[in-house]
């Protein structure tokens, strides 16, 4: 099994997105998520709903409004031209965009969970003991919250690495800017290169099969843990 | 008069149907204004459900009150315009359930306050007046808590009654000058409590703090207390020094728990023989077993009114060893029907007595009743 050099191109290019999407992910959707798990407004349940949307939407339908919006008639588009940015669809920051979309729900469920684990005690008695709101914040709940931010980590990089339509609506397919790997293997296999595609998805197979275990493995160790502080 | 200086003030009003939202739960309703002593312990006494957290969640700034001011030892902690938030007030919590953070060891938790205790470092108050260096104080607190060999084991591995002297310890070394406490010993069993209510006199006895203290037992109240407010339903039913709250029959204070007073007394003197100490107290004496008391020593014990009966003569012929000479001051009913309390003077004290109604009528006891006060047996509360 061997890749071409048009393969590892998009392996990295791929590995590349991921990451900047995660940690996009992990500074944008923190927030959010901490709103979620603490508010008491009427607004939390249609912003959970949106967030939750990519959840069960085709990749296209949120893919084909990322376009419109993102185009050049699009609001989006035309801040972006205004900006000398021109026009984000078709490029890799037009990738990361749609990706911090569509994974969204994948990193913000899990920390915010994590944080409505913790409660109000943990907060409270950080704030008897003079720690101001970022205080408890670094020094509280992201260490109680610290599984919730692995979950939420590792499944915002696995789910960006596995996305397919919102790439082909976005990104199109070009080398090196928007060709990720499953993008390689669907040419792959137009092309009825079956070999090499066999190479690329096998790899991608075992990628994702070795994530999900750690994940499990790691969430199983954690909830042992969690049984034993409740005893 | 009290000084400014020594004084909290405040006024409440918290709608809690309001606040929550909840349905199920009945319309309650916090509506106080007080002033306590900002100098010992105050103990805010009422069963569950007189909102005696809610007070206190109020003076942390943990709960937000619709109206209201906090003054606290001539310092505003909210009033009408501002509302000072909790990590900016100098107070310390120590919280009902033991609330250590559960990532830290306890050598973390206590770091974790030292790190902060210079956050708010202006006015008086014990730890600044004292200029107690940090690592004095450390070890006074462990020492008084007894916590050195827990330092390094993390909440989980630790009793109930570990993590609330680790809490405790906690609670000191933020250096407050205002320490209140939500039924530290609420979730402890029997055993624990009375372990860490030794440690909680010791924290009286070693660090001049005023103390705010939350309880619904009266056995803790009077080891613990120097005034007392009672709570009932949202509202200030009482309040006073620990002994003239006792005393009185008007009020609810026993909440099925056996009625009871608070008398100061000193050692006046130990009989080896019998290993029996005499305790003056104001116009009488008491004794008591010895318990490696020493002449001089101060103390406040804990006289039941079920282990008081009464005599019109002086009786010789039995085996109590306390018999005083009272007046009675009024005589009422108790709830249960055979039952009456008695109100007795001895000196500057007073005196709780339940008896029988039978026995009031054959001793025909009334108002200024010249009678003996026969205790069996007196509790030495601190």
């Amino acid at each position: 099994m061997s890749f071409s050099e048009a393969d590892i191109a998009a392996i990295w290019l791929t590995l590349r997105l991921a990451t900047t999407v995660t940690i996009l992910l992990l500074i944008i959707g923190t927030p959010i998520a901490w709103w979620l798990a603490r508010t008491e407004s009427r607004w939390k349940a249609p912003i959970g709903a949106i967030v939750a949307l990519p959840l069960v939407l085709p990749p296209t339908v949120l893919g084909f409004y990322l376009l419109i919006v993102m185009g050049p008639n699009g609001p989006v588009g035309q801040v972006t031209q205004a900006l000398g940015l021109g026009l984000l669809p078709f490029t890799f920051w037009g990738l990361v965009v749609a990706s911090i979309f569509y994974s969204m729900p994948f990193v913000v469920q899990p920390i915010q969970n994590a944080i409505e684990a913790i409660g109000d005690r943990p907060l409270e008695v950080a704030a008897t003991l003079r720690a101001g709101p970022l205080d408890r914040f670094f020094n509280v709940v992201l260490p109680l919250a610290k599984p919730g931010f692995i979950t939420a980590t590792i499944l915002g990089f696995a789910h960006t690495v596995g996305e397919f339509g919102i790439v082909l609506m976005i990104g199109g397919n070009i080398p090196e800017e928007t060709r990720v790997v499953s993008v390689q293997i669907y040419d792959h296999v137009e092309a009825l290169e079956y070999t090499k595609a066999h190479a690329l998805a096998g790899a991608m197979l075992a990628f994702s099969f070795v994530v999900l275990l750690t994940l499990y493995w790691f969430q199983h160790k954690k909830s042992a843990v969690g049984m034993k502080y409740g005893a | 008069m009290i000084e400014l200086s020594e004084l909290i003030q405040a006024r409440f009003r918290l709608d809690f149907n309001a606040n929550k939202k909840s349905k199920t739960e009945q319309s309650f309703c916090l509506d106080v204004d007080f002033n306590m002593p900002g100098t010992g312990i105050t103990a805010i006494f009422g069963h569950s459900g007189s909102g005696k957290t809610s007070l206190l969640r109020c003076i942390a700034g943990l709960e937000k009150t619709s109206s209201g001011y906090l003054i606290v030892n001539n310092e505003t902690w909210q009033d009408e315009t501002h509302f000072l938030p909790t990590h900016k007030r100098p107070l310390a919590y120590v919280f009902q359930e033991a609330s250590l953070f559960e990532h830290l060891t306890v050598q973390g938790n206590l770091d974790f306050a030292i790190k902060r205790s210079g956050l708010l470092h202006k006015g008086s108050g014990f730890f600044q007046e004292k200029e107690t260096s940090n690592t004095e104080l450390y070890k006074q607190v462990i020492d008084v808590m007894g916590i050195e060999n827990l330092l390094t084991q993390i909440p989980d591995g630790l009793s109930g009654g570990e993590r609330q002297r680790a809490a405790i310890a906690r609670a000191l070394l933020i250096k407050p000058r205002l320490l209140l406490m939500d039924e530290p010993l609420a979730s402890l069993d029997d055993a624990r409590k009375q372990e860490i209510l030794h440690y909680l006199e010791a924290i009286r006895n070693t660090f001049d703090i005023p103390i705010i203290y939350v309880s619904h037992s009266l056995d803790e109240v009077a080891r613990l207390a120097d005034h007392v407010v009672l709570l009932e339903q949202g509202a200030i039913v009482a309040q006073g020094n620990v002994q003239a709250v006792f005393s009185r029959l008007d009020l609810p204070m026993h909440f099925g728990q056996d009625w009871s007073v608070v008398v100061h007394g000193t050692v006046s003197m130990i009989d080896q023989q019998w290993h029996i100490a005499t305790v003056s107290i104001d116009s009488g004496e008491i004794q008591i077993p010895d318990n490696q008391f020493i002449v001089g020593q101060e103390m406040r014990v804990r006289i039941l009114a079920k282990d008081i009966s009464l005599a019109l003569e002086p009786q010789t012929d039995n085996s109590i060893l306390n018999k005083l000479a009272a007046r009675v001051l009024e005589v009422s009913n108790d709830p249960n029907s055979a039952m009456a309390l008695v109100r007795l003077q001895i000196g500057k004290n007073t005196l709780i007595a339940r008896l029988t109604r039978k026995s009031v009528h054959q001793l025909n006891l009334r108002a200024d009743s010249e009678v003996w006060a026969q205790i069996k047996s007196v509790a030495v509360v601190a």
